[in-house]
Protein backbone atom coordinates (compact mmCIF):
# COMPACT_ATOMS: atom_id res chain seq x y z
CA UNK A 1 0.00 0.00 0.00
CA UNK A 2 1.40 3.35 -1.03
CA UNK A 3 0.62 5.93 1.65
CA UNK A 4 1.79 8.81 -0.55
CA UNK A 5 -0.72 7.91 -3.25
CA UNK A 6 -3.45 7.55 -0.64
CA UNK A 7 -2.42 10.93 0.70
CA UNK A 8 -2.58 12.43 -2.78
CA UNK A 9 -6.13 11.19 -3.28
CA UNK A 10 -7.13 12.35 0.21
CA UNK A 11 -5.77 15.76 -0.73
CA UNK A 12 -7.91 15.63 -3.89
CA UNK A 13 -11.07 15.11 -1.77
CA UNK A 14 -9.98 17.77 0.70
CA UNK A 15 -9.65 20.27 -2.16
CA UNK A 16 -13.07 19.21 -3.45
CA UNK A 17 -14.80 19.66 -0.09
CA UNK A 18 -12.99 22.88 0.65
CA UNK A 19 -14.23 24.42 -2.58
CA UNK A 20 -17.79 23.08 -2.42
CA UNK A 21 -20.11 24.64 0.12
CA UNK A 22 -23.00 22.21 -0.65
CA UNK A 23 -20.76 19.21 0.07
CA UNK A 24 -19.49 20.77 3.27
CA UNK A 25 -22.96 21.64 4.53
CA UNK A 26 -24.17 18.12 3.81
CA UNK A 27 -21.89 16.88 6.57
CA UNK A 28 -23.96 18.80 9.11
CA UNK A 29 -27.28 18.76 7.37
CA UNK A 30 -28.60 15.25 8.01
CA UNK A 31 -27.53 14.92 11.64
CA UNK A 32 -29.18 18.27 12.45
CA UNK A 33 -32.40 17.45 10.55
CA UNK A 34 -32.67 14.00 12.16
CA UNK A 35 -32.04 15.41 15.61
CA UNK A 36 -34.72 18.07 15.17
CA UNK A 37 -37.42 15.77 13.77
CA UNK A 38 -36.96 12.85 16.14
CA UNK A 39 -36.29 15.15 19.10
CA UNK A 40 -39.68 16.80 18.63
CA UNK A 41 -41.35 13.41 18.11
CA UNK A 42 -39.88 12.30 21.47
CA UNK A 43 -41.19 15.42 23.22
CA UNK A 44 -44.64 14.77 21.76
CA UNK A 45 -44.68 11.14 22.86
CA UNK A 46 -43.43 12.00 26.35
CA UNK A 47 -46.37 14.41 26.85
CA UNK A 48 -48.77 11.49 26.58
CA UNK A 49 -46.60 8.79 28.20
CA UNK A 50 -47.72 6.04 25.86
CA UNK A 51 -51.45 6.86 25.97
CA UNK A 52 -51.56 8.90 22.80
CA UNK A 53 -54.82 8.32 20.93
CA UNK A 54 -54.67 7.61 17.21
CA UNK A 55 -50.88 7.54 17.25
CA UNK A 56 -50.62 4.88 14.54
CA UNK A 57 -53.01 6.76 12.26
CA UNK A 58 -51.20 10.07 12.86
CA UNK A 59 -47.83 8.49 12.23
CA UNK A 60 -48.72 6.46 9.13
CA UNK A 61 -50.87 9.25 7.71
CA UNK A 62 -47.96 11.64 8.20
CA UNK A 63 -45.54 9.21 6.61
CA UNK A 64 -47.72 8.65 3.52
CA UNK A 65 -48.52 12.32 3.00
CA UNK A 66 -44.92 13.37 3.59
CA UNK A 67 -43.82 11.02 0.86
CA UNK A 68 -46.30 12.65 -1.53
CA UNK A 69 -44.70 16.04 -0.88
CA UNK A 70 -41.21 14.55 -1.27
CA UNK A 71 -42.01 12.72 -4.56
CA UNK A 72 -43.69 15.77 -6.03
CA UNK A 73 -40.66 17.97 -5.32
CA UNK A 74 -38.11 15.38 -6.43
CA UNK A 75 -40.14 14.68 -9.59
CA UNK A 76 -39.79 18.30 -10.75
CA UNK A 77 -36.13 18.73 -9.72
CA UNK A 78 -34.97 15.41 -11.16
CA UNK A 79 -36.71 16.11 -14.48
CA UNK A 80 -34.36 19.10 -14.82
CA UNK A 81 -31.38 17.11 -13.56
CA UNK A 82 -32.05 14.31 -16.08
CA UNK A 83 -31.48 16.85 -18.88
CA UNK A 84 -28.30 18.08 -17.20
CA UNK A 85 -26.95 14.55 -16.74
CA UNK A 86 -27.68 13.59 -20.33
CA UNK A 87 -26.27 16.89 -21.72
CA UNK A 88 -29.60 17.39 -23.46
CA UNK A 89 -30.50 20.76 -21.99
CA UNK A 90 -29.14 22.76 -24.93
CA UNK A 91 -31.16 20.67 -27.38
CA UNK A 92 -34.28 21.65 -25.43
CA UNK A 93 -33.36 25.32 -25.09
CA UNK A 94 -32.74 25.68 -28.84
CA UNK A 95 -36.09 24.07 -29.61
CA UNK A 96 -39.36 26.06 -29.66
CA UNK A 97 -40.13 24.62 -26.21
CA UNK A 98 -41.00 27.47 -23.83
CA UNK A 99 -39.64 27.38 -20.27
CA UNK A 100 -43.16 27.21 -18.88
CA UNK A 101 -43.83 24.16 -21.06
CA UNK A 102 -40.69 22.53 -19.72
CA UNK A 103 -41.91 23.17 -16.18
CA UNK A 104 -45.38 21.90 -17.09
CA UNK A 105 -43.91 18.62 -18.35
CA UNK A 106 -41.85 18.30 -15.13
CA UNK A 107 -45.01 18.81 -13.07
CA UNK A 108 -46.85 16.18 -15.08
CA UNK A 109 -44.13 13.59 -14.56
CA UNK A 110 -44.05 14.51 -10.85
CA UNK A 111 -47.79 13.76 -10.56
CA UNK A 112 -47.26 10.40 -12.25
CA UNK A 113 -44.47 9.57 -9.79
CA UNK A 114 -46.65 10.64 -6.86
CA UNK A 115 -49.57 8.55 -8.13
CA UNK A 116 -47.42 5.46 -8.45
CA UNK A 117 -45.79 5.79 -5.02
CA UNK A 118 -48.98 6.79 -3.21
CA UNK A 119 -50.85 3.77 -4.58
CA UNK A 120 -48.16 1.40 -3.31
CA UNK A 121 -47.81 3.02 0.12
CA UNK A 122 -51.59 3.25 0.70
CA UNK A 123 -51.98 -0.43 -0.11
CA UNK A 124 -49.05 -1.45 2.14
CA UNK A 125 -50.36 0.69 5.04
CA UNK A 126 -53.76 -0.97 4.73
CA UNK A 127 -52.46 -4.54 4.21
CA UNK A 128 -49.72 -4.57 6.86
CA UNK A 129 -50.95 -2.10 9.48
CA UNK A 130 -54.70 -1.99 8.93
CA UNK A 131 -54.54 1.76 8.32
CA UNK A 132 -57.08 2.93 5.77
CA UNK A 133 -56.13 6.45 4.70
CA UNK A 134 -59.46 6.78 2.92
CA UNK A 135 -61.16 7.26 6.28
CA UNK A 136 -60.18 10.88 5.71
CA UNK A 137 -62.64 10.91 2.82
CA UNK A 138 -62.47 13.75 0.31
CA UNK A 139 -60.10 15.63 2.60
CA UNK A 140 -57.38 13.15 1.64
CA UNK A 141 -57.56 14.34 -1.97
CA UNK A 142 -57.36 17.98 -0.89
CA UNK A 143 -54.39 17.24 1.40
CA UNK A 144 -52.61 15.44 -1.42
CA UNK A 145 -53.35 18.26 -3.87
CA UNK A 146 -51.88 20.85 -1.54
CA UNK A 147 -48.73 18.80 -0.92
CA UNK A 148 -48.26 18.26 -4.66
CA UNK A 149 -48.48 22.02 -5.24
CA UNK A 150 -45.94 22.69 -2.50
CA UNK A 151 -43.67 20.01 -3.98
CA UNK A 152 -43.89 21.69 -7.38
CA UNK A 153 -43.00 25.09 -5.92
CA UNK A 154 -39.99 23.67 -4.10
CA UNK A 155 -38.97 21.60 -7.14
CA UNK A 156 -38.95 24.67 -9.40
CA UNK A 157 -36.99 26.64 -6.79
CA UNK A 158 -34.40 23.86 -6.49
CA UNK A 159 -34.10 23.47 -10.29
CA UNK A 160 -33.38 27.21 -10.44
CA UNK A 161 -30.65 26.82 -7.82
CA UNK A 162 -29.08 23.99 -9.84
CA UNK A 163 -29.22 26.18 -12.95
CA UNK A 164 -27.50 28.95 -10.99
CA UNK A 165 -24.88 26.94 -9.07
CA UNK A 166 -24.37 24.00 -11.44
CA UNK A 167 -24.39 20.28 -10.91
CA UNK A 168 -22.52 20.64 -7.61
CA UNK A 169 -25.86 21.71 -6.11
CA UNK A 170 -27.72 18.59 -7.22
CA UNK A 171 -27.85 17.16 -3.68
CA UNK A 172 -30.39 19.91 -2.94
CA UNK A 173 -32.85 17.93 -5.06
CA UNK A 174 -33.00 15.24 -2.37
CA UNK A 175 -32.06 17.22 0.71
CA UNK A 176 -33.58 20.69 0.79
CA UNK A 177 -37.12 19.49 1.48
CA UNK A 178 -35.96 17.92 4.75
CA UNK A 179 -35.02 21.37 5.98
CA UNK A 180 -38.76 22.03 6.01
CA UNK A 181 -39.65 18.75 7.75
CA UNK A 182 -39.08 19.85 11.38
CA UNK A 183 -41.37 22.87 10.97
CA UNK A 184 -43.88 21.03 8.75
CA UNK A 185 -45.08 19.17 11.87
CA UNK A 186 -45.35 15.88 10.01
CA UNK A 187 -45.28 13.55 13.04
CA UNK A 188 -46.26 15.93 15.86
CA UNK A 189 -48.52 18.96 16.22
CA UNK A 190 -47.22 22.49 15.70
CA UNK A 191 -47.75 23.24 19.41
CA UNK A 192 -44.80 20.93 20.23
CA UNK A 193 -42.43 23.32 18.49
CA UNK A 194 -40.72 26.21 20.27
CA UNK A 195 -42.70 29.43 19.87
CA UNK A 196 -40.37 30.92 17.27
CA UNK A 197 -40.65 27.81 15.07
CA UNK A 198 -44.43 27.79 15.52
CA UNK A 199 -44.49 31.19 13.81
CA UNK A 200 -42.34 29.83 10.98
CA UNK A 201 -44.60 26.81 10.51
CA UNK A 202 -47.59 29.11 9.88
CA UNK A 203 -45.94 29.91 6.55
CA UNK A 204 -45.38 26.27 5.57
CA UNK A 205 -48.33 24.88 3.57
CA UNK A 206 -47.45 21.32 4.63
CA UNK A 207 -47.77 22.27 8.32
CA UNK A 208 -51.40 23.24 7.69
CA UNK A 209 -51.99 19.98 5.81
CA UNK A 210 -50.60 17.83 8.63
CA UNK A 211 -52.50 19.80 11.27
CA UNK A 212 -55.62 19.31 9.14
CA UNK A 213 -54.93 15.60 8.82
CA UNK A 214 -54.73 15.17 12.59
CA UNK A 215 -57.91 17.23 12.98
CA UNK A 216 -59.78 14.93 10.55
CA UNK A 217 -58.40 11.71 12.07
CA UNK A 218 -59.38 12.99 15.54
CA UNK A 219 -62.89 13.74 14.30
CA UNK A 220 -62.44 17.36 15.38
CA UNK A 221 -64.32 18.89 12.47
CA UNK A 222 -63.47 19.97 8.91
CA UNK A 223 -59.99 21.46 8.44
CA UNK A 224 -61.27 24.26 6.19
CA UNK A 225 -59.15 26.99 7.74
CA UNK A 226 -55.94 25.00 7.42
CA UNK A 227 -56.68 24.15 3.79
CA UNK A 228 -57.43 27.77 2.87
CA UNK A 229 -54.08 28.75 4.36
CA UNK A 230 -52.29 25.87 2.64
CA UNK A 231 -53.68 26.59 -0.82
CA UNK A 232 -53.20 30.34 -0.40
CA UNK A 233 -49.56 29.91 0.56
CA UNK A 234 -49.05 27.44 -2.29
CA UNK A 235 -50.35 30.00 -4.79
CA UNK A 236 -47.87 32.56 -3.47
CA UNK A 237 -44.93 30.11 -3.44
CA UNK A 238 -45.68 28.78 -6.92
CA UNK A 239 -45.79 32.31 -8.33
CA UNK A 240 -42.55 33.16 -6.50
CA UNK A 241 -40.73 30.02 -7.66
CA UNK A 242 -41.79 30.58 -11.29
CA UNK A 243 -40.59 34.19 -11.09
CA UNK A 244 -37.31 33.00 -9.60
CA UNK A 245 -36.91 30.35 -12.34
CA UNK A 246 -37.39 32.93 -15.11
CA UNK A 247 -35.04 35.40 -13.42
CA UNK A 248 -32.39 32.68 -13.04
CA UNK A 249 -32.81 31.67 -16.69
CA UNK A 250 -32.37 35.29 -17.80
CA UNK A 251 -29.23 35.58 -15.70
CA UNK A 252 -27.92 32.23 -17.00
CA UNK A 253 -28.32 33.55 -20.55
CA UNK A 254 -26.52 36.76 -19.66
CA UNK A 255 -23.63 34.91 -18.01
CA UNK A 256 -23.40 32.10 -20.58
CA UNK A 257 -24.17 29.46 -17.92
CA UNK A 258 -26.39 27.37 -20.18
CA UNK A 259 -23.29 26.42 -22.17
CA UNK A 260 -21.49 25.31 -19.02
CA UNK A 261 -24.24 23.10 -17.62
CA UNK A 262 -22.76 20.11 -15.84
CA UNK A 263 -19.91 21.97 -14.18
CA UNK B 1 0.72 42.62 -24.33
CA UNK B 2 0.89 38.86 -24.46
CA UNK B 3 -1.99 36.54 -24.92
CA UNK B 4 -1.13 33.22 -23.31
CA UNK B 5 -2.95 30.27 -24.76
CA UNK B 6 -5.51 28.82 -22.40
CA UNK B 7 -5.36 31.68 -19.93
CA UNK B 8 -8.67 32.25 -18.18
CA UNK B 9 -8.62 35.99 -18.47
CA UNK B 10 -7.98 37.58 -21.77
CA UNK B 11 -7.01 41.16 -22.17
CA UNK B 12 -9.56 43.42 -23.73
CA UNK B 13 -8.26 43.66 -27.28
CA UNK B 14 -9.77 47.05 -27.81
CA UNK B 15 -7.48 48.42 -25.09
CA UNK B 16 -4.38 46.58 -26.25
CA UNK B 17 -1.52 48.93 -27.04
CA UNK B 18 -0.66 46.56 -29.87
CA UNK B 19 -4.07 46.99 -31.37
CA UNK B 20 -3.88 50.71 -30.93
CA UNK B 21 -0.57 50.69 -32.70
CA UNK B 22 -2.16 48.75 -35.52
CA UNK B 23 0.44 45.99 -35.24
CA UNK B 24 -1.10 43.00 -33.46
CA UNK B 25 -4.67 43.55 -34.42
CA UNK B 26 -4.34 44.38 -38.04
CA UNK B 27 -7.63 43.49 -39.55
CA UNK B 28 -7.81 42.36 -43.12
CA UNK B 29 -10.24 43.76 -45.54
CA UNK B 30 -13.59 42.27 -44.63
CA UNK B 31 -15.30 43.46 -47.72
CA UNK B 32 -13.46 41.41 -50.24
CA UNK B 33 -15.40 42.88 -53.07
CA UNK B 34 -16.29 46.43 -53.75
CA UNK B 35 -13.74 48.25 -51.60
CA UNK B 36 -13.67 51.96 -52.18
CA UNK B 37 -10.08 52.93 -52.87
CA UNK B 38 -6.93 51.04 -51.85
CA UNK B 39 -6.41 51.06 -48.07
CA UNK B 40 -2.89 50.75 -46.65
CA UNK B 41 -1.06 47.44 -46.89
CA UNK B 42 -1.38 45.10 -43.92
CA UNK B 43 2.03 45.21 -42.19
CA UNK B 44 1.80 42.07 -40.07
CA UNK B 45 0.49 39.60 -42.58
CA UNK B 46 2.70 39.78 -45.66
CA UNK B 47 0.79 39.35 -48.83
CA UNK B 48 -2.50 39.48 -47.02
CA UNK B 49 -3.65 42.55 -48.86
CA UNK B 50 -5.15 45.78 -47.64
CA UNK B 51 -5.87 46.52 -44.02
CA UNK B 52 -9.45 47.12 -42.94
CA UNK B 53 -11.15 48.43 -39.87
CA UNK B 54 -13.35 45.97 -37.96
CA UNK B 55 -16.28 48.35 -38.08
CA UNK B 56 -16.32 48.23 -41.87
CA UNK B 57 -19.62 46.84 -43.13
CA UNK B 58 -19.79 43.09 -43.67
CA UNK B 59 -19.59 41.68 -47.16
CA UNK B 60 -22.94 41.32 -48.86
CA UNK B 61 -24.24 37.77 -49.10
CA UNK B 62 -25.10 36.46 -52.57
CA UNK B 63 -28.75 36.02 -51.57
CA UNK B 64 -31.09 37.96 -49.24
CA UNK B 65 -29.84 37.55 -45.66
CA UNK B 66 -31.61 35.14 -43.31
CA UNK B 67 -29.12 35.77 -40.49
CA UNK B 68 -27.96 39.29 -39.71
CA UNK B 69 -25.72 40.33 -36.86
CA UNK B 70 -24.90 43.99 -36.26
CA UNK B 71 -22.26 45.19 -33.80
CA UNK B 72 -22.75 42.01 -31.80
CA UNK B 73 -20.85 42.28 -28.52
CA UNK B 74 -20.63 39.96 -25.53
CA UNK B 75 -18.73 40.78 -22.41
CA UNK B 76 -18.40 38.28 -19.55
CA UNK B 77 -17.35 40.01 -16.33
CA UNK B 78 -14.54 42.01 -17.84
CA UNK B 79 -13.66 39.59 -20.64
CA UNK B 80 -14.67 40.62 -24.11
CA UNK B 81 -15.70 37.42 -25.93
CA UNK B 82 -17.29 38.99 -29.00
CA UNK B 83 -16.43 42.51 -30.00
CA UNK B 84 -18.71 44.36 -32.40
CA UNK B 85 -19.17 41.51 -34.86
CA UNK B 86 -21.28 42.22 -37.95
CA UNK B 87 -22.13 39.76 -40.69
CA UNK B 88 -24.93 38.57 -42.94
CA UNK B 89 -25.66 35.03 -44.04
CA UNK B 90 -27.66 34.66 -47.22
CA UNK B 91 -30.46 32.18 -47.83
CA UNK B 92 -29.06 28.84 -48.96
CA UNK B 93 -25.47 29.73 -48.08
CA UNK B 94 -23.08 27.45 -46.25
CA UNK B 95 -21.32 29.93 -44.01
CA UNK B 96 -18.32 29.01 -41.89
CA UNK B 97 -17.18 30.55 -38.64
CA UNK B 98 -13.47 30.04 -38.19
CA UNK B 99 -10.91 31.06 -35.65
CA UNK B 100 -8.60 29.83 -32.91
CA UNK B 101 -9.94 28.46 -29.62
CA UNK B 102 -11.48 31.28 -27.63
CA UNK B 103 -12.00 33.42 -30.72
CA UNK B 104 -15.73 33.72 -29.99
CA UNK B 105 -17.26 31.25 -32.48
CA UNK B 106 -19.30 29.26 -29.97
CA UNK B 107 -20.42 32.40 -28.15
CA UNK B 108 -21.54 33.85 -31.48
CA UNK B 109 -23.56 30.76 -32.39
CA UNK B 110 -25.01 30.66 -28.85
CA UNK B 111 -26.17 34.26 -29.26
CA UNK B 112 -27.73 33.43 -32.62
CA UNK B 113 -29.66 30.62 -30.87
CA UNK B 114 -30.71 32.75 -27.87
CA UNK B 115 -28.63 30.66 -25.47
CA UNK B 116 -26.61 33.73 -24.57
CA UNK B 117 -27.98 37.28 -24.40
CA UNK B 118 -25.71 39.76 -26.18
CA UNK B 119 -24.36 42.68 -24.19
CA UNK B 120 -25.21 44.88 -27.16
CA UNK B 121 -25.90 44.66 -30.86
CA UNK B 122 -28.70 43.28 -32.95
CA UNK B 123 -29.54 39.83 -34.23
CA UNK B 124 -32.15 39.26 -36.90
CA UNK B 125 -32.98 35.72 -37.97
CA UNK B 126 -35.51 35.04 -40.72
CA UNK B 127 -36.60 38.64 -40.27
CA UNK B 128 -37.37 38.19 -36.55
CA UNK B 129 -35.61 39.22 -33.36
CA UNK B 130 -35.29 37.73 -29.87
CA UNK B 131 -37.08 37.51 -27.51
CA UNK B 132 -40.31 38.46 -29.31
CA UNK B 133 -39.85 36.06 -32.21
CA UNK B 134 -38.11 33.29 -30.23
CA UNK B 135 -40.68 30.58 -30.77
CA UNK B 136 -41.09 31.33 -34.49
CA UNK B 137 -37.32 31.47 -35.03
CA UNK B 138 -36.50 28.31 -33.09
CA UNK B 139 -39.21 26.27 -34.79
CA UNK B 140 -37.53 27.02 -38.15
CA UNK B 141 -33.90 26.47 -37.17
CA UNK B 142 -32.03 23.61 -35.58
CA UNK B 143 -28.69 22.88 -34.02
CA UNK B 144 -26.24 20.05 -33.58
CA UNK B 145 -22.95 19.87 -31.78
CA UNK B 146 -20.56 17.10 -30.98
CA UNK B 147 -20.49 18.48 -27.46
CA UNK B 148 -24.23 18.21 -26.88
CA UNK B 149 -25.79 14.81 -26.38
CA UNK B 150 -29.20 13.20 -26.38
CA UNK B 151 -30.60 11.13 -23.49
CA UNK B 152 -28.42 8.04 -23.53
CA UNK B 153 -30.95 5.63 -22.01
CA UNK B 154 -33.56 6.34 -24.67
CA UNK B 155 -33.39 4.53 -27.99
CA UNK B 156 -32.59 6.39 -31.18
CA UNK B 157 -36.22 6.09 -32.25
CA UNK B 158 -37.56 7.34 -28.90
CA UNK B 159 -35.21 10.33 -28.94
CA UNK B 160 -36.15 11.32 -32.47
CA UNK B 161 -39.85 10.78 -31.69
CA UNK B 162 -39.59 13.20 -28.73
CA UNK B 163 -37.86 15.88 -30.76
CA UNK B 164 -40.23 15.40 -33.70
CA UNK B 165 -43.06 16.17 -31.26
CA UNK B 166 -41.19 19.19 -29.85
CA UNK B 167 -40.80 20.62 -33.37
CA UNK B 168 -44.33 19.68 -34.40
CA UNK B 169 -43.09 17.51 -37.28
CA UNK B 170 -45.91 16.19 -39.45
CA UNK B 171 -45.81 12.48 -40.23
CA UNK B 172 -42.96 11.92 -37.76
CA UNK B 173 -42.59 8.17 -38.42
CA UNK B 174 -41.91 8.74 -42.11
CA UNK B 175 -39.57 11.63 -41.42
CA UNK B 176 -37.55 9.66 -38.87
CA UNK B 177 -37.29 6.65 -41.19
CA UNK B 178 -36.16 8.88 -44.04
CA UNK B 179 -33.43 10.47 -41.91
CA UNK B 180 -32.22 7.16 -40.48
CA UNK B 181 -31.85 5.86 -44.03
CA UNK B 182 -30.12 9.00 -45.18
CA UNK B 183 -27.51 8.71 -42.44
CA UNK B 184 -27.28 4.93 -42.85
CA UNK B 185 -28.25 4.24 -39.24
CA UNK B 186 -31.55 2.38 -39.73
CA UNK B 187 -30.17 -0.57 -37.75
CA UNK B 188 -29.67 1.60 -34.68
CA UNK B 189 -33.32 2.69 -34.38
CA UNK B 190 -34.08 0.31 -31.50
CA UNK B 191 -30.74 0.74 -29.75
CA UNK B 192 -30.07 3.01 -26.83
CA UNK B 193 -28.05 6.08 -27.80
CA UNK B 194 -25.60 5.24 -25.01
CA UNK B 195 -24.78 1.95 -26.74
CA UNK B 196 -23.79 3.56 -30.04
CA UNK B 197 -20.30 4.35 -31.32
CA UNK B 198 -19.35 8.03 -31.29
CA UNK B 199 -19.75 8.18 -35.08
CA UNK B 200 -23.24 6.72 -34.89
CA UNK B 201 -24.14 9.13 -32.11
CA UNK B 202 -23.03 12.10 -34.18
CA UNK B 203 -25.21 10.93 -37.06
CA UNK B 204 -28.19 10.58 -34.72
CA UNK B 205 -27.57 14.15 -33.49
CA UNK B 206 -27.50 15.34 -37.10
CA UNK B 207 -30.71 13.44 -37.82
CA UNK B 208 -32.31 15.21 -34.85
CA UNK B 209 -31.10 18.54 -36.27
CA UNK B 210 -32.80 17.86 -39.59
CA UNK B 211 -36.12 16.61 -38.21
CA UNK B 212 -37.97 19.88 -38.73
CA UNK B 213 -36.45 20.53 -42.19
CA UNK B 214 -34.82 23.67 -40.80
CA UNK B 215 -34.47 26.82 -42.84
CA UNK B 216 -31.20 27.42 -40.97
CA UNK B 217 -28.99 24.75 -39.51
CA UNK B 218 -26.37 25.68 -36.92
CA UNK B 219 -23.60 23.10 -36.62
CA UNK B 220 -20.78 23.19 -34.10
CA UNK B 221 -18.00 20.80 -35.13
CA UNK B 222 -20.46 18.39 -36.77
CA UNK B 223 -17.88 15.94 -38.07
CA UNK B 224 -15.41 16.03 -35.18
CA UNK B 225 -15.83 12.37 -34.21
CA UNK B 226 -16.56 10.87 -37.62
CA UNK B 227 -14.22 8.73 -39.68
CA UNK B 228 -13.22 10.25 -43.04
CA UNK B 229 -15.75 8.20 -44.99
CA UNK B 230 -18.76 9.12 -42.85
CA UNK B 231 -17.52 12.70 -42.51
CA UNK B 232 -17.40 12.96 -46.30
CA UNK B 233 -20.90 11.50 -46.60
CA UNK B 234 -22.13 13.96 -43.98
CA UNK B 235 -20.72 16.86 -45.97
CA UNK B 236 -22.50 15.44 -49.00
CA UNK B 237 -25.77 15.34 -47.06
CA UNK B 238 -25.33 18.97 -46.01
CA UNK B 239 -24.82 19.96 -49.65
CA UNK B 240 -27.89 17.94 -50.63
CA UNK B 241 -30.00 19.58 -47.94
CA UNK B 242 -28.96 22.98 -49.17
CA UNK B 243 -29.78 22.00 -52.76
CA UNK B 244 -33.09 20.26 -52.00
CA UNK B 245 -34.49 22.46 -49.23
CA UNK B 246 -32.59 25.67 -49.85
CA UNK B 247 -31.42 25.41 -46.25
CA UNK B 248 -28.80 27.76 -44.87
CA UNK B 249 -25.97 26.21 -42.87
CA UNK B 250 -23.86 28.08 -40.33
CA UNK B 251 -20.98 25.84 -39.35
CA UNK B 252 -17.89 25.90 -37.14
CA UNK B 253 -15.13 23.37 -37.56
CA UNK B 254 -11.44 22.98 -36.92
CA UNK B 255 -11.22 20.78 -39.99
CA UNK B 256 -9.82 23.35 -42.40
CA UNK B 257 -10.11 21.15 -45.48
CA UNK B 258 -13.77 20.64 -44.64
CA UNK B 259 -14.39 24.36 -44.31
CA UNK B 260 -12.57 25.00 -47.56
CA UNK B 261 -14.57 22.46 -49.53
CA UNK B 262 -17.95 23.04 -47.90
CA UNK B 263 -18.34 26.75 -47.26
CA UNK B 264 -19.47 29.39 -49.73
CA UNK B 265 -18.09 32.07 -47.45
CA UNK B 266 -16.07 32.06 -44.27
CA UNK B 267 -15.91 34.55 -41.44
CA UNK B 268 -12.55 34.40 -39.73
CA UNK B 269 -12.86 35.61 -36.16
CA UNK B 270 -9.94 36.62 -34.01
CA UNK B 271 -10.43 37.71 -30.39
CA UNK B 272 -14.10 38.22 -31.00
CA UNK B 273 -13.59 40.49 -33.98
CA UNK B 274 -14.03 40.03 -37.68
CA UNK B 275 -10.63 39.42 -39.22
CA UNK B 276 -11.63 38.54 -42.73
CA UNK B 277 -14.75 37.41 -44.53
CA UNK B 278 -15.30 35.96 -47.96
CA UNK B 279 -15.18 32.84 -50.14
CA UNK B 280 -12.35 30.47 -49.14
CA UNK B 281 -10.50 30.99 -52.43
CA UNK B 282 -10.41 34.75 -51.94
CA UNK B 283 -9.17 34.37 -48.38
CA UNK B 284 -6.33 32.17 -49.62
CA UNK B 285 -5.43 34.73 -52.26
CA UNK B 286 -5.52 37.54 -49.74
CA UNK B 287 -3.20 35.75 -47.35
CA UNK B 288 -1.07 34.34 -50.15
CA UNK B 289 -1.44 30.85 -48.74
CA UNK B 290 -2.27 27.52 -50.35
CA UNK B 291 -4.66 26.19 -47.73
CA UNK B 292 -6.94 27.49 -45.01
CA UNK B 293 -4.88 25.52 -42.52
CA UNK B 294 -1.86 27.67 -43.36
CA UNK B 295 -3.98 30.80 -42.94
CA UNK B 296 -5.25 29.51 -39.62
CA UNK B 297 -1.75 28.75 -38.36
CA UNK B 298 -0.51 32.13 -39.45
CA UNK B 299 -3.27 33.93 -37.57
CA UNK B 300 -3.27 31.69 -34.50
CA UNK B 301 0.51 31.80 -34.02
CA UNK B 302 0.69 35.51 -34.58
CA UNK B 303 -2.03 35.94 -31.96
CA UNK B 304 -0.06 33.97 -29.41
CA UNK B 305 3.19 35.83 -29.99
CA UNK B 306 4.13 38.81 -27.86
CA UNK B 307 3.19 42.01 -29.59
Amino acid sequence: MNVARMGALTLRYFYLYRSSLPRLLEQLYWPVVDLLVWGFVTIYLRQFEGTLPNFLAFFLGGLILWDILFRSQVGVSVAYLEEVWSRNLLNLFVSPLRPVEFIGASMTIAIMRVGFTATVTLVIAWAFYGFNAFVMGAWLGLFMGSLILMGWAMGIFISSLIMRFGQGAESLAWGLIFLVQPVAAVFYPVEVLPTALQHVSQFIPAAHVFEGMRQVLDGAGPPTGHLVWAYGLNAVYLAASLTFFYATLREAKREGRLLRVGE
Amino acid sequence: MTYVRGSAKRPDPSRSPARQAGVLAVILKGTLAGAAGPPPENPSVPGAGPMIHPSDPPSAPPTPPVVSARDLTKRFSGTLAVDGLSFDVGAGEIYGLMGPNGAGKTTTIAMLLDLITPTSGEIRILGETYPKGRERILSRVNFSSTYVSLPLRLTVWENLRVFAALYGVRRPRERIRELLERFEIEATAGKRVGDLSSGQKTRVYLAKALLNEPAILFLDEPTASLDPDIADKTRGILRDIRREQGATVVITSHNMAEMESLCDRILFIERGRRLVEGPPREILERFGRATLEEVFLQVARREREPA
